[in-house]
């Protein structure tokens, strides 16, 4: 366990993207199989240990200590496994201390032949043996989503860099593979030939946009591009081969389970890259529903048949990587996008069909047309390159997204609470109002939440602000004064807004977060809760 | 001078860290709320510091005052501008290092465990075992005791003289580690850990931050300790206090100053340099070859924290009690009352009372120690 514990507590401390993956493949070609194999699969989430799941993990701390205390801790540390990790009460015993519980070989065999029953009676035993960083490591790997800035991708990209080959070969067998990942090290190390994808459907890595900037317009030539609506749901991608079906994030996770209405109707050989949308035809046209609809689908282990009827999944398709055999990602993308057209029209209607092309023949003409969206699914215009081939990553000068001007409002800090993690020291999770009525007299009603959109120093900033103007506390909220002629005034981005019966304002917004500091602003200058609802009414 | 009227309190009484209070030598002291003042009559927060109104003194506070007493010469407790000052030597001679010799109006020492009387209060100071100089002043009037520590920290320390648990109706305390999660390691091994590296990277240059006061003379001489006789290298901001822990009897060895005058740039291939955390975001830590950042503080005990400041090598050496240190420190001097002055107060006030004690935080502000 101590080698596994020492990589997590050097990987979370090194800095950059270079020293990682130096120290990964460093690990990768230092330690045997099969623990670099479970090490990559804890480090990539791939390690599913039915015998333990989080809700188990604070129960058995539960046990040990004052709830209370360990509130107040979890709230202090920020993350589940670093606060049990930290505050696990060690009894006195021959044990204590010596950290000789089993390798991470043992641990993952162990648990793994475990019942949920055994599996935290052996966490238990394990983290009274174990020292303080060797229980963080212990914890992670039973609990998954390791926080120390280490994204599947740059595992991967260091599986590549240790066997000398490229990470998307390393992405495309991906999915066919199982822990602890034998046949891949046996390939990398070039003592066995490279595995097969024996999995049918495999995750293709995507290809993904540039934001554009205005300098790009001047030299850009409209005519060497095609545009089509960016659309506000998300992006996946569905592949069916020899009968097996699957539908992938951008990142590829498998999300098939959550989408069976889909994943039925994938009647085809090939893989499409799409928009995930909840969706209806009725009488020709498609009404497509909101984010939030959406949202409904999301994260769910069962769904439900009147889940399935109410908001029905559907995939708007943007490009065809793959058709039968035949891999077309080499291809321009106009050739790409006939092919498509082909490939989608005998499909079920209810079920797909093609992201509409805009035409244009300038840039100004297609400003207009994303200043006029005809739907409020749809988040801006995506500009692709017609010769552009389909590039895994994110390719420069091919394809770019030019989103819609998110909305602003000047609100007024109401609360804040202290933060997680990396900002527990700070008051950095601010809520916000506008006002009902006139400054003078109305008050205040809050409309929304945000903890991001400022730099650090406008952190401490923010921070110093919520101390010298505290007026009452709640645990790790603090009330700050806020009238017509006291408070701070944020200037407010969000993407949407809708009607809601859960926020006593009766609005919420969609990802807003602080734009601008407005010390600058009396805080009687905000804006009233009728200009957000005229936001409403302009958005139906 | 006054002795301390009744008090059998004995200097060799429990100088280290788990060794109990005698309580018997201390029970005629005892008299629970049958004192003629309530304890908030002796010493009460204020928003300039703690006061006392019979004695007409503040404790450490933040704003300019006519009478101050100091518990230690860290920033946030030590300020220039008080009329009349009353600290130990150390801490007089600290503050004039920092902020002149015309800091106050007029100073006195304190020796430890001498008695004085201000205005019919009896004060006395008692070693702390924070930094060099730094006490607990305990306050008394009419059998009641009020001990304000300061900061504290019971484990020994090769810099400073060790804490001693003080027996008093109310123990006033900080609580900058006080959660549960915060057990400081022993901080020998913490330096076995930073030689480790050093072995190891003989390339870099190893950029320790240490609070100026304290930590970097403490981590010199623990260093020392461990066998390591290289000079090390200091910035420019450590080097009066160095010399002053010099003066006072505190070997550090061979000090040189971290500039590139004094040589190129590989010259610091394999050193160790010590700074304040402040200056290692600016030109100063650019100096050094491929450099890699330490921080000596008990905040490192937390991933993100260490991760948040871009730490590398983090080193958990605290200058303050941990929670286990807060909690025996509580037991053993078993007060009727405990006050907490800042930091995580919640967690300790709900410690005191879950284990029989009254307790209430104060919210004083002004002292929360980020660089400790
Ligand atoms: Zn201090």
């Amino acid at each position: 366990m101590r080698r596994f514990a020492d990589l997590i507590d050097t990987l979370v401390l090194t800095p950059g993207r270079n020293g990682k993956l130096k120290l990964l493949s460093g690990y990768f070609r230092a330690v045997p199989d099969p623990e670099r194999g479970y090490a990559l699969a804890a480090l990539t989430n791939g390690l599913d240990i039915a015998s333990v799941k989080p809700a188990m993990l604070r129960e058995l701390i539960a046990g040990r200590m004052d709830a209370e205390l360990f509130k107040l801790s979890y709230d202090y540390v920020g993350d589940l496994a670093e606060t049990i990790a930290l505050a696990w009460p060690v009894p006195a015993g021959p044990h204590a201390g010596r950290n000789d519980a089993p390798s991470l070989t043992g641990i993952v065999e162990a648990l793994a032949g475990a019942s949920r029953r055994e599996g935290p009676q052996l966490i238990a035993g394990w983290l009274d043996q174990l020292d303080a960083s060797s229980r963080y490591a212990l914890l992670k790997l039973v609990t998954g989503g390791f926080r120390i800035g280490l994204s599947a991708r740059l595992a991967k990209q260091a599986l590549a860099d240790f066997g000398g080959v490229a990470v998307t070969e390393i992405e495309e067998l991906w999915h066919g593979l199982e822990p602890p990942y034998r046949t891949l090290f046996d390939w990398l190390e070039g003592v066995a030939d490279k595995p097969v994808n024996a999995a049918a459907a495999p995750f293709r890595p995507v290809m993904l946009s540039h934001a554009i900037e205005d300098a790009d317009f001047t030299r850009l030539d409209p005519a060497d591009f095609v545009a089509e609506w960016k659309w506000d749901g998300i992006r996946v991608q569905a592949t069916a081969e020899r009968g097996v079906r699957r539908l992938y994030t951008r990142t590829g996770d498998d999300i098939s389970a959550a989408f069976p209405d889909l994943v039925d109707h994938l009647a085809f050989d090939g893989t499409v890259d799409g928009e995930l949308l909840v969706a209806r035809l009725a009488e020709g046209e498609v009404s497509i529903g909101t984010f939030s609809d959406l949202q409904q689908r999301l994260n769910r282990k069962t769904v439900t048949g009147r889940m399935v009827r109410d908001h029905p999944a559907f995939l708007r398709a943007y490009d065809l990587l793959q058709d039968g055999s035949e891999d077309l990602r080499g291809l321009p993308f106009a050739e790409r996008r006939a092919r498509l057209e082909a490939f989608i029209a005998p499909l079920d209607p209810h079920r797909f069909d093609c992201s509409p092309m805009l035409a244009f023949d300038s840039w100004d003409e297609l400003a207009q047309l994303r200043l006029a969206l005809p739907e409020p699914v749809i988040e801006g215009v995506m500009i692709k390159r017609r010769t552009a081939p389909y590039v895994a990553g994110r390719p420069r000068g091919e394809w770019f997204k030019w989103k819609r001007d998110p909305h602003l409002v000047d609100a007024v800090l109401m609360y804040a609470q202290r933060g997680h993690g990396k900002r527990s020291g700070y008051y950095s999770d601010y809520t916000f109002g506008v006002w009902r009525g006139e400054p003078e007299e109305g008050e205040l009603v809050p409309v929304g939440k945000a903890y991001f959109g400022f730099t650090d120093e406008e952190l401490k900033l923010i921070d110093k602000y919520v101390r010298d103007h505290t007026i009452e506390r709640f645990g790790p909220v603090r009330s700050v004064r806020a009238n017509a002629v006291t408070g701070l005034v944020f200037e407010v981005a969000f993407e949407g807004i809708a009607r809601s019966t859960r926020h006593k304002s009766g609005v919420a917004m969609r990802f807003p977060r602080i734009n601008r500091l407005r010390w600058d602003k009396p805080p009687a200058e905000a804006d009233r809760l009728e200009t957000l609802e005229q936001m409403i009414a302009g958005a139906q | 001078m006054t002795r301390w009227e009744d008090c059998p309190l004995a200097m060799a009484l429990a100088t280290n860290k788990h060794k109990p209070v005698v309580k018997a030598l201390f029970q005629s002291h005892r008299r629970p709320y049958l004192h003629a003042m309530r304890p908030d009559e002796l010493l009460c927060p204020r928003p300039e510091g703690l006061y006392c109104p019979p004695g007409g003194f503040h404790i450490d506070p933040v704003r300019p005052v006519e009478r101050a007493l100091i518990t230690h010469g860290h920033a946030d407790h030590a300020r220039a501008g008080h009329g009349h000052v009353l600290a130990t030597a150390e801490t007089l001679d600290i503050m004039a290092i920092r902020y002149g010799e015309d800091h106050a109006g007029s100073t006195q020492v304190a020796a430890l465990g001498e008695t004085l009387i201000i205005d019919g209060v009896a004060v006395r100071f008692h070693p702390a075992g924070h930094v060099l100089g730094s006490a607990q002043i305990a306050v008394g009037r009419g059998g009641l005791r009020i001990v304000a520590s300061g900061d504290y920290k019971p484990r020994p320390d090769p810099t400073c003289a060790s804490f001693e648990p003080v027996d008093c109706d109310v123990f006033i305390t900080e609580a900058t580690f006080g959660l549960p999660v915060f057990r400081h390691p022993d901080a020998g091994d913490e330096i076995s850990r930073l030689l480790g590296s050093v072995g190891a990277n003989p390339d870099r240059a190893h950029l320790v931050g240490a609070y100026s006061l304290g930590k970097a003379q403490r981590v010199i001489r623990l260093l020392r300790d461990a066998g390591y006789d290289q000079p090390i290298y200091i910035h420019g901001a450590l080097k009066r206090l160095c010399d002053y822990y010099e003066s006072q009897g505190i070997a550090l060895g061979e000090l040189r100053p971290a500039t590139v005058e004094t040589g190129g740039k590989g010259d610091f291939a394999g050193a160790v340099v010590l700074g304040p955390p402040s200056a290692f975001g600016d030109k100063w830590a650019r100096r050094f070859p491929d450099p890699l950042i330490s921080f000596a503080s008990g905040w490192m005990m937390v991933r993100q924290r260490a991760r948040q400041r871009g730490v590398e090598l983090p080193l958990v050496i605290s200058d303050h009690a941990d929670w286990d240190e807060l909690t025996a420190t509580i037991t053993a001097i078993a007060p009727e009352e405990v006050w907490v002055t800042h930091g995580r107060e919640e967690a300790l006030v709900r410690w005191c009372e879950m284990n029989g004690t009254r307790a209430r935080p104060l919210h004083m502000v002004g002292y929360e120690d980020e660089a400790e």
